[in-house]
């Protein structure tokens, strides 16, 4: 239990020990400390801003689902009435062509009433021209009776 | 083995508080010393070899596990050793952060060293104290010595070389930033104008100097102190051990609960020499007056 020698080689020791560890030992481990702190507020930083951003996100799907709501009920509305409208040209159109038809109907028959009526007119003639023949007998020239025998059958 | 000696407890106390000290006696020359009233007349130049040995060894593993750390340190998730390292780094800068004011980047390492240190070099204390001196002791028989004769101290902190050198170098640097910071006029003025004022001044010199050497002396004595006793108190129930199987069985159970004890004992004045030191080069760097 002497102080001798060993207090100055004890120094020396303490020395050399507190040396290495301040160049070599403490400069990485706490720069490794700091640069994991860094990183740990960079990563909540950035998880505040996913947040955030989610948010924000969440808030514009919302504004674009309204919209395409709107658009979607717009569009519709637009083939309702356009369905309507395509009811009511068919409907105005089947309207047209019965006329159409009808008319036409009518005219053919109107034709053909004066088809008949003319058909029978002559049919008229020709008889009351024979008959006119049998009652003359050859006093009367068809020939040349013939337009009085016409005029006299227009007039059925 | 010499017949003539017995072993009294006496005896024994004093083999476990002799150095192996390595020096130049007046009469047998350069050598290690035979007893402690050897190592005595060797004077200043001797060198104990156990407590150079085993600080040194500490030391070693201290700088190598933390080095080894340091080689292999990631920013990103640590493993278990570097965890560890980190643990006690974290532990140290909270404290320098807490008590130093300053800016000085060697407080920090210079304060982790202290507390790694001193607590591998207490943690000795708790090996039995006759397991690495009787295994030594044997070892040196192989080689030709006496075992009665061969010392060895394990635990360095119970060598006031040991504790006197840390203190020591603490003691020279808060001088030197005392000086670096103030001035030497400053420093000086620091001694001798205060608590009284200049009219005072040899009552502040006396009163400032006092409470600048205590600071080495009981940062160095309160560590040795704390361990010298430890070890006594170790090797007084190491002494139980040959008194019969009652005396025995009691020492075991003493020398189980003294060795929980003495962990929470030299954590302590490990933790306690490194917050005084930064407190002490706190006060260095301050100009308070």
């Amino acid at each position: 239990m002497n102080i001798n020698l060993t207090l100055f080689a004890q120094m020396i020791t303490f020395a050399v020990f507190v040396g290495f560890c301040m160049k070599y030992v403490w400069p990485p481990i706490v720069n490794a400390l700091a640069e994991r702190k860094a990183k740990i507020a960079e990563g909540l930083a950035a998880a505040e801003r996913g947040h955030q951003e989610k948010a924000l996100g969440e808030q514009r799907a919302l504004e674009v689902m309204k919209e395409a709501k709107a658009t979607a009920a717009d569009i519709v509305g637009q083939a309702q009435k356009r369905a309507t409208d395509i009811v009511e040209e068919a409907k105005s159109d089947a309207r047209v062509e019965g006329e159409r038809i009808v008319a036409a109907a009518q005219a053919e028959i109107e034709r053909e009433a004066n088809r008949a009526r003319e058909e029978l007119r002559e049919k008229v003639a020709t008889l009351a021209m024979a008959a006119a023949e049998k009652i003359l007998q050859k006093e009367i020239n068809v020939d040349s009776h013939r337009s009085i025998v016409d005029d006299f059958a227009k007039q059925l | 083995m010499s017949s003539s000696e017995t072993l009294t407890s006496q005896g024994y106390i004093q083999h476990h508080l002799t150095n192996l000290t390595l020096g130049v006696h007046p009469e047998h020359g350069l050598g290690f010393a035979h007893n402690s009233a050897e190592a005595a007349e060797m004077g200043f130049w001797a060198i104990n070899v156990d407590t150079m040995f085993f600080s040194i060894l500490l030391g070693v593993v201290f700088i190598w596990l933390f080095r080894k750390v340091a080689d292999n340190v990631t920013a990103g998730v640590p493993g278990g050793a570097q965890n560890f390292v980190e643990w006690i780094v974290d532990f140290v800068e909270e404290n320098v952060r807490g008590s130093f004011s300053g800016k000085n980047p060697m407080v920090a390492p210079l304060a982790l060293t202290i507390f790694v240190w001193v607590f591998l070099m207490n943690l000795m204390d708790l090996i039995p104290v006759d397991l690495i001196p009787h295994l030594f002791g044997q070892l040196m028989a192989v080689l030709g010595a006496d075992p009665h004769h061969v010392y060895l101290k394990v635990v360095p902190t119970t060598d006031p070389n040991a504790t006197f050198g840390m203190a020591l170098m603490v003691f020279f640097m808060v001088l030197y930033y005392s000086i670096k910071m103030k001035g030497v006029g400053g420093f000086l003025g620091e001694l001798t104008l205060q608590p009284f004022g200049k009219w005072g001044m040899p009552a502040n010199l006396i009163l400032e100097g006092i409470s600048l050497l205590s600071k080495p002396v009981s940062l160095a004595l309160r560590l040795f102190g704390n361990m010298y006793a430890g070890e006594m108190i170790f090797i007084l129930i190491a002494l139980l051990y040959s008194g019969g199987v009652v005396l025995a069985g009691t020492a075991g159970v003493l020398q189980f609960v003294w060795a929980v004890f003495h962990i929470l004992i030299i954590t302590l004045q490990a933790f306690i020499f490194m917050v005084l030191t930064i407190v002490y080069l706190d006060m260095a760097h301050q100009e308070h007056h």
